[in-house]
């Protein structure tokens, strides 16, 4: 029998291995506990709480923070399944904060507004697992090397439009394929080229997949657009504005729950669609001006 | 032997290549016409109340759940553990498990991510070097019938708290073997469990 005070927290195989218990799964955005309720009863695998979804974000304004600690804890009361929280890009003290508030995990997020334009957090400094957001394989791999347990391709959040988070989706997956096919003595340029650490460049290159698991997220709203992203490539999918800015949340959770499972199979995703209401109305991407954009937010 | 993953969410691919490095080709298992081909099943970490719901809403619940009570060797690890015991202890709302051991389960007992860890476990039918077992948000039997036997425990403050037990047929972990590249404890199910 083993002894709990032997044991080893905050290693990067429990880190780590929590994001691959969510796989095939539906991370929800929840500003409230009716909210997680509805997401934990639709079935998501977690909830990301917070004050403000990114399409409140985009259409107030202004400074966004960390979640107030008492909004967090009422959505950790309310639900059994794993709680996220955002921490603003580089601001330690928020991570802190989560920690001790004992989220699952933290999410390093460009929705909110960045708190160091230089540096991101030092992930390996806490116990508690980060992901982080990229929009290519480079920036994916700094996040590991800072530490990150998980990443999710960024689209662009708050939209409703879906077309960055394939973008990012290919790329990543596209910039994998190139080096896998690449002779061992090209991965040093390969690494510059990337501005990414030779040793995860060569671990990919290798393995043929990032070394964490990958979601995506960013403007995803319907059944197909979940199922588009996990045919891409994607490890599951996180859902924010797309559910609760839509008719019938409960309904069109499920169903994108459902499509996320069987994304192979396009009659369960048709069946899922039907009758879900009014999706978010939505902006275009190429209609929000690039100083505006959250997605180029991120080093 | 056809030996099925329920592959409705979580670390399925994980345990598909447990089985391949045991010399076992795997089957992804989403639909009934997937459960009737299969003769063993393993229910793989995940989150257990996205499995249960989904299983509901395409109609694989009641058939896994009868092939269970039919004898089909059956492992369940983390999420599986809970799927696979009578009840639990403190269920989220309409969670029903498939049943196959006479156990109540503790869902995160050890506590939240913050507390997931790794340790050497003791593994009464595995012999030689300790079974690493890591813990997610992972459960312990919280008490079970007579007929249950204790396979590892981690003792916290003097308490044993059963973490892989086994009912004839059935097999659960709380830990996760199949991130770990140690495939012992799927060897036992195939060369044990699946035997008998």
């Amino acid at each position: 029998m083993s002894k709990a005070n032997e044991a080893q927290v905050g290693g990067a195989r429990v880190k780590r291995g929590m994001a691959e218990m969510l796989k095939g799964g539906v991370i929800m955005d929840v500003v409230n506990v009716e909210q997680a309720k509805i997401a934990e009863d639709a079935g998501a695998v977690a909830v990301m709480a917070l004050e403000r979804v990114p399409a409140d974000i985009r259409a107030q304004g202004g400074v966004s923070r960390m979640s107030d600690p008492d909004m967090i804890e009422a959505i950790q009361a309310a639900v059994s399944i794993p709680v996220m929280a955002k921490v603003r890009i580089g601001h330690f003290a928020e991570a802190q904060i989560l920690q001790t508030l004992n989220v699952d995990y933290i999410d390093e997020s460009e929705v909110l507004t960045p708190a160091d334009y230089e540096h991101h957090i030092d992930k390996w400094n806490f116990t508690i697992p980060f992901v982080c957001g990229a929009t290519n394989l480079g920036e994916a791999l700094r996040r590991i090397s800072e530490g990150a347990a998980m990443i999710r391709s960024k689209g662009e959040a708050g939209t409703g439009d879906v077309s960055n988070a394939t973008t990012h989706m290919r790329k990543i997956g596209g910039e994998i394929r190139r080096l896998s096919s690449l002779r061992e003595d090209e991965l040093y340029v390969a690494a510059k080229e990337l501005q990414a650490p030779y040793a995860l460049v060569k671990e990919v290159a290798e393995t043929g997949k990032l070394p964490v698991v990958l979601f995506t997220a960013g403007g995803i709203a319907t059944p197909a657009d979940a199922a588009m992203m996990m045919q891409l490539g994607a490890d599951g999918v996180f859902i924010g504005s797309g559910i609760f800015k839509s008719g019938d949340a409960a309904k069109r959770a499920a169903a994108c729950v459902k499509a996320t499972t069987f994304y192979t199979d396009p009659k369960v995703v048709a069946d899922a669609s039907r009758g879900l209401g009014e999706a978010m109305v939505g902006i275009n991407v190429a209609d929000i001006p690039v100083p505006h954009r959250l997605a180029e937010r991120g080093w | 032997m056809n030996v099925g993953v329920l592959a409705l969410q979580g670390d399925f691919r994980e345990h598909i290549s447990a089985l391949g490095d045991c010399g076992v080709t795997g089957k992804l298992v989403k639909t009934a016409a997937d459960i009737a081909a299969i003769d063993a099943l393993i229910i793989p970490g995940g989150e257990s109340t996205t499995i249960s719901k989904l299983a509901k809403a395409f109609g694989l619940f009641d058939l896994i759940s009868k092939r269970i009570s039919e004898g089909m060797p059956t492992y369940g690890s983390c999420a599986g553990m809970i799927l696979v015991a009578k009840t639990i202890l403190d269920p989220a709302s309409d969670q029903d498990t498939f049943g196959g051991i006479d156990m109540e389960v503790r869902r995160n007992a050890f506590g939240r991510q913050t507390e997931s860890f790794e340790v050497d476990l003791d593994f009464k039918t595995i012999s030689g070097a300790p079974i690493r077992g890591v813990f997610i948000r992972a459960p312990w039997v919280e008490s079970h019938g007579s007929q249950v036997e204790i396979l590892s425990s981690v003792e916290i403050s003097g308490v044993q708290h059963p973490v892989a037990v086994r009912q004839g047929s059935v097999l659960a972990t709380a830990f996760h073997p199949e991130l770990t590249g140690d495939n012992r404890v799927h060897r036992y199910f195939l060369e044990d469990v699946c035997k008998k």
